[in-house]
């Protein structure tokens, strides 16, 4: 059948009305964005992947301030995550921004203590960031859908996309995520050039390093934490180390009784794991 | 119709100045506040919403009240609210206006807010929020200048109109209930989290909005010729009344709830609000003015002889929308946010830039109120006389 350009579009035109054929048309097309057809793009080999990523942190590694205070500080530098200070040098608790911190034990657990602990154990700092949760209410909450859930399990944050009316903070039952009340650039001491800062009036937060995964590497906090201390891998896979802990040991996670599925496992005690 | 708001006395291109100033002070800090960032409020990442959210929840349900006024009027033919009804759907109008302004200053990225409608996430409450709000002031601005378009030229409405309004009693629950569900579905938030959020939703805005609407109607029949009726003041007055008991009742049961379970999350919030948690007792005082206004107004509208009076009715319709004022507008998103996830409890106030930036979207709220409500007063006092025909 032959066919002039003036037939042609006539026919494309009211198949795309009706709904025919406009899929057919899109997968032939390259991305809008990247102008790239989608089998031209490689993957990269070196990628790190995982049906669901997951995080034990095993407190028995954790031994002084500086434990924590390295990982804290690796992600925090990473990530261009602002440190602002009062005048005195303490944090400025109004405009504080954390993707990874540590929170006492009644304080990470609440109405898992009671009055007998002892102190220590009470306030045992436990490392606390996004539980990166099989069911999020942030997630679920967002308007724009700024914060998604990725195959691999991990939940993403669009800061490009985020309208910042946080009602993924009040969604989210860790209080894992914080918003740029102000502009976050100038508490930035020494900015790493190959990660993005934000700008004010967006939420942010720990993605379980994300862009490190992507380039085979594991994330930040993981590599500048004590030997064991922080384990991460695929809790899919039954040959991972995340999963031979979780199946064999005891261990516990954040408000579980929400039906979020956080995770990240936490061993209390202080026995080697598998 | 819109020339009639143009034309006024002394007093009122006065009253008129004086809401433009305050919302140009509103409008002048909105501007700090757009090019600083939100930190100028007093928010911060454990109360995440303050008094913006606050004046959106409430004013949600002073635009849902005016159904109040529509199921008596166009369900029931209650003739007596004839005049009456144009000043509650007006009312609705300028209160969802203030809800989107109000929305629009607590977002981070303002200039984003079309990605509501580019990525829709019917997931979302706030999503449909959005929808519904917007439909209702469609609705109200549909039904409201069609009827008083039609009253000007001494017609009953056009029959298409009908369907129209019937639509909008839903409508109405529909905004405070979805409303409510921003919060009732949360997990971790124990003082949000109660199936009975919606239904003490609609309860205060049955109370708080046809009181405010009782004080309006009062002030209107003051300044023009337009009277709404005393018996159909004193009808929406009964409104008020029962409204208020089921509010209360509610109330009531969440507290039942509350401490009787003993369950510590669901007790501490009702603790901090009411008599303060860890030497925090910002908001306690505030709480039991609402308190001890609710109950005397209560008691008030209860007694015949005190609710028939208008100088005392009026007394009490400003003590009860006080106390839902504070309640909702302010007691219910706080308590929400304290004690945070860590149990532990960091306190908000407003800030001044916040507060001004407040008053100002109230101010534009009641512009647009007396500009819709000079309208309907001159219409109707042109047509005084002639007898209404729906």
């Amino acid at each position: 059948m032959s066919m002039d350009r003036r037939q042609f579009l006539k026919i494309a035109g009211i198949s795309s009305i009706l709904g025919f054929g406009a899929s057919v048309v899109s997968t032939a097309q390259p991305s809008l964005l990247t102008g790239l057809d989608p089998a031209q793009v490689d993957k990269n080999k070196e990628a790190l992947l995982a049906k669901r990523w997951a995080m034990v942190v095993d407190m028995s590694k954790f031994k002084t301030d500086d434990d924590y205070k390295k990982v804290i500080d690796a992600c925090h530098l990473t990530h261009n995550v602002p440190d602002f200070r009062n005048a005195d040098g303490s944090v400025d608790k109004k405009f504080e921004i954390k993707w990874i911190w540590t929170a006492a034990y009644e304080r990470a657990f609440p109405g898992q203590d009671n009055k007998y602990m002892n102190e220590h154990l009470k306030e045992m700092p436990f490392l606390v960031a996004c539980n990166h949760c099989d069911n999020p209410p942030c997630v679920r909450v967002c308007p724009t859908k700024a914060t998604f859930k990725l195959p691999n399990g991990i939940t993403m944050q669009d800061e490009h996309r985020c309208i910042g009316c946080r009602f993924c903070m009040a969604a989210c039952p860790y209080g894992s995520r914080s918003f740029n009340w102000r502009d976050p650039r100038p508490a930035i001491k020494s900015e790493n050039k190959e990660y993005p800062t934000r700008a004010k009036g967006v939420v942010e937060k720990c993605t379980f390093c994300t862009e490190r995964l992507a380039v085979g590497k594991l994330p930040a906090c993981v590599e500048a934490a004590p030997k064991g201390g922080l384990i991460f891998g695929d809790l899919e896979d039954p040959n991972s180390e995340v999963r031979k802990i979780v199946t064999n040991q005891y261990t516990i996670r954040r408000k579980s009784d929400l039906g979020t599925g956080p995770g990240i496992y936490y061993i209390v005690g202080g026995s080697d794991h598998a | 119709m819109l020339e009639k708001a143009l034309v006024g006395s002394k007093k009122y291109w006065a009253w008129i100045t004086f809401l433009g100033v305050l919302a140009a002070i509103g409008v002048f800090n909105y501007l700090h506040q757009f090019s600083y960032g939100l930190g100028l409020t007093g928010m911060h990442r454990d109360v995440t919403w303050g008094l913006y959210i606050g004046q959106f929840t409430f004013l949600v349900g002073v635009a849902a009240s005016a159904v109040m006024l529509v199921i008596p009027y166009y369900l029931h033919d209650y003739k007596t609210f004839g005049k009456i009804v144009i000043l509650g759907e007006f009312l609705a109008i300028s209160a969802v206006i203030m809800c989107m302004l109000f929305i629009l200053s607590d977002m981070g990225q303002p200039m984003r807010v079309l990605n509501i409608f580019l990525h829709p996430s019917p997931t979302a409450m706030v999503f449909w929020d959005t929808v519904v709000l917007n439909g209702y002031l469609f609705l109200n601005l549909l039904v409201g200048w069609v009827t008083l378009g039609s009253d000007r030229k001494g017609i009953a409405p056009p029959k298409w109109i009908k369907p129209f309004i019937y639509l909008s009693i839903p409508w109405a629950i529909s905004i405070h209930t979805v409303t409510a569900f921003l919060y009732a579905g949360i997990p971790g938030r124990h003082f949000w989290l109660s199936a009975i959020m919606a239904a003490r939703f609609l309860a205060s805005a049955f109370a708080g909005g046809p009181a405010l609407l009782i004080i309006l109607a009062l002030i209107v029949r003051k300044v023009s010729k337009f009277d709404a009726g005393k018996e159909a003041i004193q009808a929406v007055g009964k409104i008020v009344a029962y409204a208020m008991f089921a509010n209360v009742f509610f109330l009531g049961l969440e507290f039942f709830t509350a401490f009787y379970s003993g369950i510590p999350g669901h007790a501490q919030s009702f603790v901090y609000l009411y008599t303060g948690l860890d030497g925090h007792s910002e908001l306690v005082s505030l709480m039991w003015t609402s308190t001890i206004f609710a109950a005397v107004s209560l008691v008030m509208l209860w007694i015949p002889a005190i609710r028939k009076n208008e100088g005392t009715l009026v007394l009490a319709c400003i003590m009860l929308f006080a106390s839902l004022w504070i309640d909702k507008g302010f007691g219910l998103i706080i308590g929400g946010f304290v004690p945070n996830p860590f149990e532990e409890v960091h306190a908000y106030w407003p800030t001044q830039p916040e507060t001004l930036i407040t008053i100002g979207i109230w101010a534009i709220g009641f512009l647009v109120l007396t500009l819709l409500y000079k309208i309907a007063i001159t219409v109707r006092e042109e047509t005084a006389g002639i007898e209404l025909e729906h």
